[in-house]
């Protein structure tokens, strides 16, 4: 193994326990309970968004339906918590088996699709779940459900005076999200998929098996993103259809990962701590008129960010020489 | 349930199927013609559709006479969206299909939050045109004036669409292109030229739709996003780039929603549609007419 490689990687972990590390005492200085809501949501973001890269980003098939398992994960939670008592830490790896399990299921059929017929058939999909969750009565219809607040405490996942707990375990999500990827990034598995990513037919002759490999990174991802679904529906302590396992959520947690590098270690952390904050702050600034300023923002942002760095922002770090590994087709294409 | 409700929704249900293939058709044009989904195509149907209401609003013009008038402008507003946007899009170095799909949601956003910020959330609706409300009872069968005429439209537009590929120069410059766009470039076709026709041809298409919608919809900011995912949905069912599937398509839709409603929920209408598209795509990944 090329030892450029190897100090690279051992880098990229200190980095990230060092950057976790000041992350975990920013709460001690800011006090202001909006802000560590914004603080919370990023690291919930960033989590789903480093989760969502792992399918669509390293093994390259774009799902932009994945609110289906972050809806699940919330559901599950909150269902089996409301009537049957079970404790949220239980409904949360029920959600995420369950959402994997799901993920492999619906990979079956899918993963024989390419491009824009997959990516439409995970819209169309996560779309059938919320229409059949808006009419399912025992699951709250389309008013939801209350999840109801029995004690503070670790045992039940829920704090109503403090903010913090929320934020410790989000961190922790992150955190695990992150090594993940930084697990699979050099494993057998982390090749695969970019094999897969880049040319599945050569892939497939050199004796990777593309749809196991598929399955394997759906399966991961749908795990995580259901994690923080349960999260979510424990922090708001109210989840519906629409809140939950809207198309917009499959959006926000595809774009931290675009605006910062798909398909890379720290692109969607970059694009969360970046995206995340901005979001929040523009709705309440300027959008709280109900005038659409923060939408006129964020959209714009967005063109200008996809088009001027393609790579994402993350490549603005690289040092890297821009013109190695330039792919044939682009010098046909100029 | 009768034979006659039956029919009746099937009557309805094809109506409407001619319009959802209206608003697709645009779609697939420029998906057959550059590989690029256009993720803003619902917030096109929505501009057209504010600007009926304002020609309507504004001067009194009917939704009918402003039809050309919008298409025009959409034209228009088509081809700049493609010179601003998603000329540089097309052409960047690393991950084209992402950013296509994020630089045109981009601008969905973007205009759902100008739509906003002029026109207010607020629902409206243009309250009397000569069209709006009427019906017309063909062998006992009712069908809603609006809806006929918009069916009408849209079969005129794919046949015009039809001629113009394949009868005029411009035509056959966008099929070639859409070959070979490397290669038409040696023959001196200009492929930005064809590319900002093509787009604005597709916004056009929308732009009508919009106009004959805004009949008997309500418009507001958000109107374009349930429109757009059924218009995906048609594009797909009739294999991407081909602008007969989108038509066929779009009749496909219309009357697997009207059946739908006839056994299940109002809410749940459009369940059956997604549920026909995965049955299609999973027999058949490439769509009903999709080639390669």
């Amino acid at each position: 193994m090329d030892q450029a490689f190897i100090q690279r990687r051992r880098r990229d972990l200190v980095v990230a326990a060092f950057l976790a590390a000041i992350a975990a005492a920013v709460p001690l200085f800011v006090k202001d309970v909006y802000v560590q809501n914004i603080m919370v949501l990023t690291l919930m973001y960033a989590a789903l968004s480093q989760s969502w890269n792992i399918l669509s980003g390293y093994c390259g098939q774009i799902s932009l339906g994945h609110a289906l398992y972050f809806g699940l994960g919330a559901y599950t939670t909150a269902l089996l918590f409301t009537k049957f008592g079970v404790l949220p830490w239980f409904g949360m790896l029920a959600g995420g088996l369950l959402s994997a399990v799901i993920a492999m299921a619906l990979g079956y059929p899918c993963f024989r699709l390419g491009g824009h017929y997959f990516v439409i058939a995970t819209i169309v999909i996560a779309e059938i779940t919320l229409l059949l969750f808006h009419n399912w009565d025992w699951a709250g219809a389309a008013l939801g459900i209350d999840i109801p607040i029995r004690q503070d405490s670790w045992l039940t996942f829920q704090f109503t005076r403090s903010k913090l707990p929320y934020f410790y375990f989000a961190l922790v999500l992150a955190c695990v999200a992150w090594f993940v990827t930084w697990w699979l990034e050099d494993s057998k598995w982390g090749y695969w998929w970019r094999a897969v990513k880049d040319n599945p037919l050569a892939a497939e002759s050199l004796g990777v098996v593309v749809f196991n490999s598929k399955m394997g990174a759906a399966a991961v991802s749908a795990f995580l993103v259901a994690i923080g679904g349960s999260f979510y529906g424990q922090f708001v302590s109210y989840i519906d259809p629409e809140s939950v396992m809207g198309f917009q959520f499959s959006l926000l947690m595809a774009l931290p990962a675009v605006l910062g590098g798909i398909g890379t270690l720290w692109g969607p952390m970059l694009g969360a701590v970046i995206l995340i904050p901005l979001t929040e702050l523009t709705r309440s600034y300027i959008g709280g008129s109900g005038r659409g300023v923060d939408l006129i923002v964020y959209g714009g942002l967005i063109i200008a960010i996809s088009l001027a760095r393609p790579q994402g922002l993350v490549s603005l770090f690289s040092r890297k020489p821009k013109a190695a590994a330039k792919p044939v087709r682009e010098a046909v294409a100029s | 349930m009768t034979a006659e409700t039956i029919i009746q929704s099937l009557a309805s249900g094809l109506l409407m199927g001619l319009l959802y293939g209206l608003i697709a058709v645009g779609l697939a044009l420029i998906f057959g013609l550059m590989d690029v989904v256009n993720f803003a195509h619902g917030e096109f149907l929505m501009i057209a559709m504010y600007a009926t209401f304002f020609l309507f609003a504004f001067f009194a013009l009917d939704p009918l006479l402003a039809a050309p008038l919008v298409a025009a402008a959409l034209f228009v507003f088509g081809a700049v969206v493609y010179l601003l946007v998603v000329r540089f899009a097309v052409r960047a170095k690393a991950n084209t299909g992402m950013v296509q799909i994020f630089s045109t949601f981009g601008l969905a956003v973007l205009m759902r939050g100008v739509a906003q910020y002029f026109f207010t959330p607020d629902y409206r609706s243009i309250p009397h045109s000569w069209l709006g409300g009427k019906t017309i009872s063909i062998g006992g069968i009712y069908l809603p004036q609006p809806q006929l005429i918009g069916a009408l439209i849209a079969i005129a537009a794919f046949a015009g669409l039809y001629f113009f590929i394949h009868r005029t120069d411009f035509g056959r410059a966008l099929e070639a292109t859409r070959e070979d766009a490397g290669a038409v470039a040696l023959v001196g076709i200009d492929k930005n030229k064809v590319f900002a026709l093509g787009w604005g041809l597709g916004a056009a298409l929308v732009g009508l739709a919009g106009a004959v919608m805004s009949i008997f919809f309500y418009v507001f900011p958000d109107v374009g996003a349930s429109f757009a995912t059924i218009a995906y949905v048609t594009v797909a069912l009739g294999g991407f780039g081909s602008v007969f599937g989108a038509f066929a398509g779009g009749i496909i839709v219309g009357l697997v929603e009207a059946t739908t409603t006839l056994i299940l929920p109002p809410s749940l209408k459009t369940v059956g549609i997604y549920g026909v598209y995965l049955l299609v795509v999973f027999i058949r990944p490439r769509g009903l007419f999709g080639s390669i």
